[in-house]
């Protein structure tokens, strides 16, 4: 259903002439999606209450690679690609895309981090004494270096970008600023990504 | 002006670069912590990281509180529900120190570390979605 009118420049580099055209209908946060959000959470739960190996594993490898595979392929593959599309083309994969992300990043991050400091706890990985302390206190650092990044700059640009679009009349120039914004951020968070695959593999390594 | 506001646009303070700088200051608070658990700590530097962010947390707010004509209907309509969810996720990270028996002082820095963290996105969020209204 069409629910708003954006006046724009036709094409990425605004060389086209302008064109007016409808957006698609949608909701910032997908409520179809909540249902999974509260079954994955409860799974964490359910998952550190047992401290058993296996599920912590499982929850923080799945959530730990669904993560990083996201940033790189937002940073590196999508995020060029939407940088190239035309105005009217990237809204509505913004429009498809993004309240995905809304629902989707942050529970996939505190699965990953709340199951990986459970597992390092049942490993013993978090004692200073521990030959591989210093890795996982490395992966701390990194996580945390992303989080102000995502936090700050990364998750706001989505939301905004969202509630922009949902107005009457949209602004294209907001629009424009803010997806740049995001498509950076997911850049920097995608690189910041391989210091964690390379953290990682080492700790799985031994 | 905000540093990276374009010329034209009205003149906010560093909200998004002041936000940004207390979240890192305690999630620096949580990571000197989480290096150290389950064994002893020394809560020092931890209590100042908290106490820094904790202030420049609300330098920030109150900066904001002064911008006339602020939109402060969007910005609860969209912060609220964000600290519904950094509500829940702060929940689920408290609920992980509590079940491997983190007590005393470490607790209470990581709970309030979290509480900042909890309330610190959401404006981050707020302001980010008001300041084009």
């Amino acid at each position: 259903m069409a629910q708003a009118v954006v006046s724009a420049p036709g094409g990425a580099v605004g060389d086209a002439p302008p064109a007016a055209f409808t957006l698609p209908d949608f909701q910032i946060v997908p409520r179809a999606g909540l249902p999974i959000v509260a079954v994955v959470l409860a799974l964490l739960i359910a998952g550190i209450a047992a401290d058993e190996l296996w599920p912590l594993e499982f929850l923080h490898v799945v959530g730990g690679a669904a993560w990083t595979i996201i940033d790189l392929f937002l940073g590196f593959v999508l995020g060029p690609i939407m940088g190239k599309l035309s105005m009217p083309a990237r809204i509505e994969f913004t429009t498809r895309l993004m309240p995905k992300m809304v629902l989707i990043m942050p529970t996939v991050v505190t699965v990953t981090l709340v199951a990986g400091w459970q597992l390092s706890t049942h490993l013993g990985t978090n004692l200073t004494v521990n030959p591989l302390h210093g890795w996982v206190v490395a992966s701390f650092i990194v996580v945390g270096v992303m989080a102000v990044i995502a936090l700050g700059l990364l998750e706001p640009a989505n939301i905004a970008v969202l509630a922009e679009l949902k107005k009457p009349r949209p602004n294209p120039a907001v629009i424009e600023r803010l997806m740049k914004r995001f498509i950076y951020t997911a850049g920097a968070t995608g690189l910041m990504q391989i210091a964690t695959l390379v953290i990682m593999t080492k700790l799985a390594a031994g | 002006m905000s540093a990276s506001s374009p010329p034209g646009e009205r003149r906010l303070p560093p909200v998004t670069q002041l936000g940004m700088l207390s979240l890192g200051l305690v999630l620096v608070a949580g990571i000197y912590l989480s290096a150290h658990l389950p064994e002893h700590v020394s809560l020092a530097p931890a209590v100042a990281l908290l106490a820094a962010s904790a202030l420049v947390f609300t330098g920030n707010v109150l900066a904001l509180a002064r911008v006339e004509g602020f939109a402060w209907r969007r910005f609860f309509a969209v912060a609220r529900w964000a600290m519904l969810a950094y509500a829940v996720i702060a929940g689920m990270i408290e609920y992980v120190f509590l079940r491997n028996h983190t007590s005393g002082g470490p607790l209470v820095v990581l709970t309030l570390s979290l509480l900042v963290f909890a309330v610190n996105v959401p404006v981050l969020i707020g302001f980010t979605v008001a300041r084009y209204d």
